[in-house]
């Protein structure tokens, strides 16, 4: 999945970097229906471009805990002046959990989660009603494994733009 | 631990949808001092009768099972008790299946004390077809309730979550894991099932909208409705025990709080307007107190507080991670999941010594739920790297291992004391 979202964007990117991308998609339908997918504008979305901070998207934390580690905090602050700047962009930050313990103190624990950058957001400016949260525990995770590795993916919130 | 590991592979009833696979279970501990008792095989037995009476007996724990060989007795005058008393048996249980008017049946057992010669217990059950295996459940009972004093769970039900592939599924099935049928199937999470105390009904929170949104399902009709739905996470639903209302968590203020509302719907009611996460609410079989978790002290740890409201009393000190906690049925103690040095088991705790006790020893356990004896602890594991059900009696002897063909079991509800 996230494979072929990387790919994707590889994609969107080579077309959008053409001097004639209109021409270049045109030789190539299938790339054409890729980017169109992937990014509507011609020129690069610096929210996908794997060079910008902005492509990163999530925050991971220690196992119970919600506090926004200091390495986070640039990438949630390029965020937070991207939705100044675009006060038409929204997000939802969605806050998970790994599979330990109890499921339903880890939905509490993800709604924390996804609310602590929320707050972080609001502190740097940016309207509450730009930003939606919400928690789906350890109900989603993004790695299978019953181990540490596949447990620090989880404990995580995503920031997902509105449209993504 | 003495183990005497039996394997039943389990058929599947023919109402069942066909993708649906069969639980098996694994007894894999026995208990001490086990009642040493004959099933003899019931006579015209073709529906199996006496056989899932042994199997229910032998699971329990309770009793040590004695082969009763190729014994045909099955009538009382005929019974050699001096021949069973050599065999080691104490208790002896015999009986036939005889065809009644309108193409029922009579089903009749006799449970006979082999040292007194007396008997202690004699039914008749008139039934159909398709209730002999709830009969058999039924003879069980009698026979546990007979032997060990405490009224046997043999006859209730089960429910947990299937996760198959990106498919979730609420099911039901009988306690021995048998008749597994899918009451609620979509391609979003399910969670935290919980039984009606009459077993008519089950709440539930799933994801379907997008987040957590509390059902109730009724399982005689097949429908549903939406019990709470409010901005943030609606979740941990769990019944007053007068089946009126549902306690439950909140989020809409940013604060994970219990809130109180009426099955029907209505205006929920804030219990208490806690600082941090308050979730897992348990009611008292008196519905007079909640017992929920908070994180209210730095940690999450088992918090009591009147329906009524005032003040929250901690029932948790040792550790830093004590959770899911649920009533005992009789109200002297509770269950709950502990984190010990990275792992998480189930523990019992008692009220009015507060000493508790570490119940199992995997590395994932989850969602503990009592039997409504209160003598059984179904919970969720993680086995071979899939997830599974597991069973402990809470002396923590006897312990059994319920798996799935295929796909993930977790979020064990078990259900009530049918009438």
């Amino acid at each position: 999945m996230k494979k072929m979202m990387f790919s994707a964007l590889l994609v969107s990117l080579l077309a959008a970097c053409g001097s004639q991308p209109t021409k270049e998609a045109a030789k190539a339908p299938e790339q054409k229906a890729a980017a169109a997918a992937a990014t509507k504008p011609v020129a690069v979305n610096p929210l996908n471009d794997p060079n910008n901070i902005l492509s990163h998207r999530s925050v991971y934390y220690d196992f119970d805990k919600s506090i926004v580690k200091d390495e986070y905090k640039p990438m949630v602050k390029a965020h937070s002046e991207y939705l100044v700047g675009h006060a038409s962009a929204k997000v939802q930050l969605q806050g998970n959990c790994d599979e330990r313990g109890s499921r339903e103190y880890n939905l509490a624990l993800g709604q924390r989660r996804a609310d602590s950058v929320k707050k972080l957001m609001e502190a740097a400016g940016v309207s509450g009603a730009q930003v939606s949260t919400v928690s789906y525990g350890s109900e989603k995770p993004r790695a299978a494994g019953h181990n540490e590795e596949a447990w620090a993916q989880n404990r995580r919130t995503d920031i997902v733009y509105q449209s993504e | 631990m003495k183990k005497f590991a039996s394997c039943i592979a389990l058929l599947f009833c023919v109402f069942c949808r066909p993708a649906v696979a069969a639980l098996s279970i694994e007894i894999v501990g026995g208990g001490e001092n086990q009642i040493p008792i004959a099933v003899v095989p019931f006579e015209s037995d073709a529906p199996g009768v006496s056989s899932v009476i042994a199997a229910d007996l032998a699971r329990c724990g309770m009793f040590k099972m004695i082969d009763p060989g190729s014994d045909q007795t099955h009538d009382i005058a005929q019974v050699s008790f001096p021949g069973w008393k050599t065999k080691g048996a104490d208790a002896l249980v015999i009986g036939g299946i005889y065809p009644a008017a309108g193409g029922q049946f009579e089903v009749r057992f006799r449970l006979l004390d082999v040292a007194k010669q007396v008997q202690l217990a004699g039914f008749s059950y008139t039934v159909s077809k398709d209730q002999f295996r709830l009969t058999a459940h039924r003879i069980a009972d009698v026979i546990y309730q007979q032997m060990t004093g405490d009224q046997g769970i043999f006859s209730t039900k089960i429910a947990y979550i299937l996760k198959r592939e990106k498919r979730f599924e609420l099911q039901v099935a009988d306690a021995d894991g048998y008749g597994a049928q899918a009451v609620v199937s979509v391609a979003s999470p399910i969670i935290s099932p919980a039984w009606s105390p009459d077993g008519s009904k089950i709440a539930y929170v799933s994801f379907e909208q997008g987040k957590a949104v509390v059902y109730v399902q009724d399982l005689l009709s097949g429908k549903r409705h939406v019990v709470a739905n409010y901005r943030g996470s609606n979740s941990a639903p769990a019944w007053s025990p007068d089946g009126k209302d549902i306690a439950f968590t909140l989020s809409r203020d940013g604060h994970s709080r219990i809130h109180i509302v009426n099955e029907a719907g209505g205006n929920p009611r804030l219990v208490e307007a806690s600082p941090g996460i308050s979730t897992e609410p348990s009611f008292s079989p008196d519905g007079q107190q909640i017992i929920f978790t908070s994180d209210r002290g730095g940690s999450p740890q088992i918090y009591r507080i009147a329906v009524s409201g005032g003040p929250a009393e901690r029932l948790t000190f040792e550790g830093t991670y004590n959770v899911s906690p649920h009533y005992s049925p009789d109200g002297k103690s509770f269950i709950y999941l502990e984190r010990n040095s990275g792992h998480f088991n189930v523990a019992e705790q008692d009220f009015a010594t507060g000493q508790s006790q570490l119940l199992t020893d995997e590395d994932l356990d989850q969602s503990p739920t009592f039997a409504p004896n209160g003598k059984l602890i179904l919970y969720a594991s993680i086995y071979g790297g899939r997830g599974i059900l597991a069973v402990v009696s809470t002396d923590g002897r006897i312990k059994q291992r319920l798996t799935m063909q295929s796909g993930d079991i977790r979020e064990p509800a078990w259900g009530p004391f049918v009438k």
